[in-house]
């Protein structure tokens, strides 16, 4: 692909295609942390570590593990038990490395290992047939797109606390009626790629 | 304890995904279609049961240290295991779900019930309220896939509802309208159940 190619990859990745709002991978998390702006930025920063990782290295395991010795009916399991390592891994040395990263992210590293968004984008580039470049593109558009879903989730959902709202709305359902409308203001870029 | 209340919880106390929130994903995405919903809550509900069994049936012998990614391994066996099937014998739901079947595994619900139930109760109660929770996911994803799409497709398991001219609501059927509806029903729930708890309060006093 050339870098033409590429822009409108990551475009279409982070705001067309967006991970959370039309595809609908980790939502959990999404509705969970987004209460607070602080929780919403660390989640954000441990998905893009964490996703990008994860990505490369289920890419490695499908082509040079799965692939060789013909057992690719075993991917669900390898690729979570993979990632499962994988946060446990990240987690431990970056504890002794970069204590104040470590700190920052916190608890939401162990989380991610039931973020689907992480297991979703490393199904989608086997599926999709992805080179290791493009996987690699791929998943740190994703988690971007991730990142700026539930960063302006997080700003929209903290002016809730300064309107009277009926009590059946209250928490998740007013939430997610709002997620609604964010994901309706990001199908209007389709336009930019052609309208898919 | 009684089978029969474990069973009956899951059906309104803590139905998931509008009492338990957990399980999202696949709640917005494949409720597109009644049909689509039901496949995808019975996937789930057959997850769920046989993950209950085995991890009630292993709980004295797995560590508590390493129980998640336990759990997870046993999760993942029977989540092959339905994709598998779901290839041979309905492939077109199979594709219809497509990369929601392998996401089984990170369901919430499935490990949340290992955690919360089958491992601290013995297999007969966790069967049952693997079943309990399972048809009661079931029973939503269905009557959201239904609501969705009447509404944006003006049609029922692929039956067609309305006149000739009726322009259906798209908006139901794509991604946005997933959460508004979602969000809906959700608060929909909340008022009943409110409304319940306030009569049984005044019965009581």
């Amino acid at each position: 692909m050339s870098f033409g190619d590429y822009m409108l990859f990551i475009v279409s990745a982070i705001l067309v295609n967006n991970i959370l709002l039309a595809k609908f991978l980790g939502n959990c998390p999404f509705l969970g942390v987004s209460k607070r702006m602080d929780t919403a930025t660390g989640m954000s920063m441990a998905v893009i570590f964490v996703m990008v990782m994860a990505g490369m290295i289920t890419w490695l395991v499908q082509y040079y593990i799965l692939v060789p010795l013909n057992i690719e009916y075993l991917q669900t399991i390898a690729f979570i038990l993979v990632i499962a390592a994988l946060v446990q891994l990240v987690e431990i040395v970056m504890a002794k490395s970069l204590p104040a990263l470590y700190r920052a992210l916190g608890i939401f590293l162990p989380l991610i290992t039931t973020n689907c968004a992480v297991l979703g984008v490393a199904i989608i580039n086997i599926n999709e047939e992805f080179d290791f470049v493009d996987t690699l593109v791929f998943s740190l558009a994703s988690a971007l797109g991730y990142s700026l879903a539930l960063i302006l989730f997080a700003g929209i959902r903290e002016r809730f606390m300064l309107i009277k709202m009926p009590k059946a709305f209250q928490g998740t359902s007013i939430g997610l009626v709002v997620a609604g409308f964010l994901a309706l203001a990001f199908s209007g870029f389709a336009g930019l790629v052609g309208g898919h | 304890m009684s089978l029969a209340k474990e069973f009956t919880k899951g059906l309104w106390e803590i139905v998931p995904p509008f009492r338990l929130v957990l399980g999202l994903c696949p709640t917005l995405a494949v409720t597109t279609s009644a049909e689509n919903g039901m496949g995808m809550g019975l996937a789930t509900t057959f997850v769920l049961v046989c993950s209950n069994l085995l991890v009630s049936l292993l709980r004295k012998v797995i560590p508590s240290k390493v129980r998640i990614a336990a759990y997870v391994v046993i999760i993942a066996s029977f989540v092959v295991i339905v994709e598998l099937m779901m290839q041979a014998y309905v492939f077109p739901l199979y594709q219809a779900l497509g990369i929601f079947i392998p996401l089984i595994v990170v369901n919430c619900i499935i490990l949340g019930r290992a955690e919360a139930f089958a491992g601290k109760n013995s297999p007969l109660p966790s069967i049952a309220d693997g079943l309990g929770v399972g048809i009661g996911y079931t029973i939503s994803l269905t009557v959201l896939g239904a609501f969705r799409e009447i509404l944006g497709n003006g049609t029922i398991w692929s039956h067609g509802l309305f006149w000739d001219g009726f322009e259906p609501f798209t908006f139901m059927v794509r991604a946005p309208g997933a959460f508004v509806a979602l969000g809906c029903f959700l608060a929909m729930i909340n008022l009943v159940s409110a409304k319940l708890d306030d009569r049984k309060r005044r019965a009581q006093s």
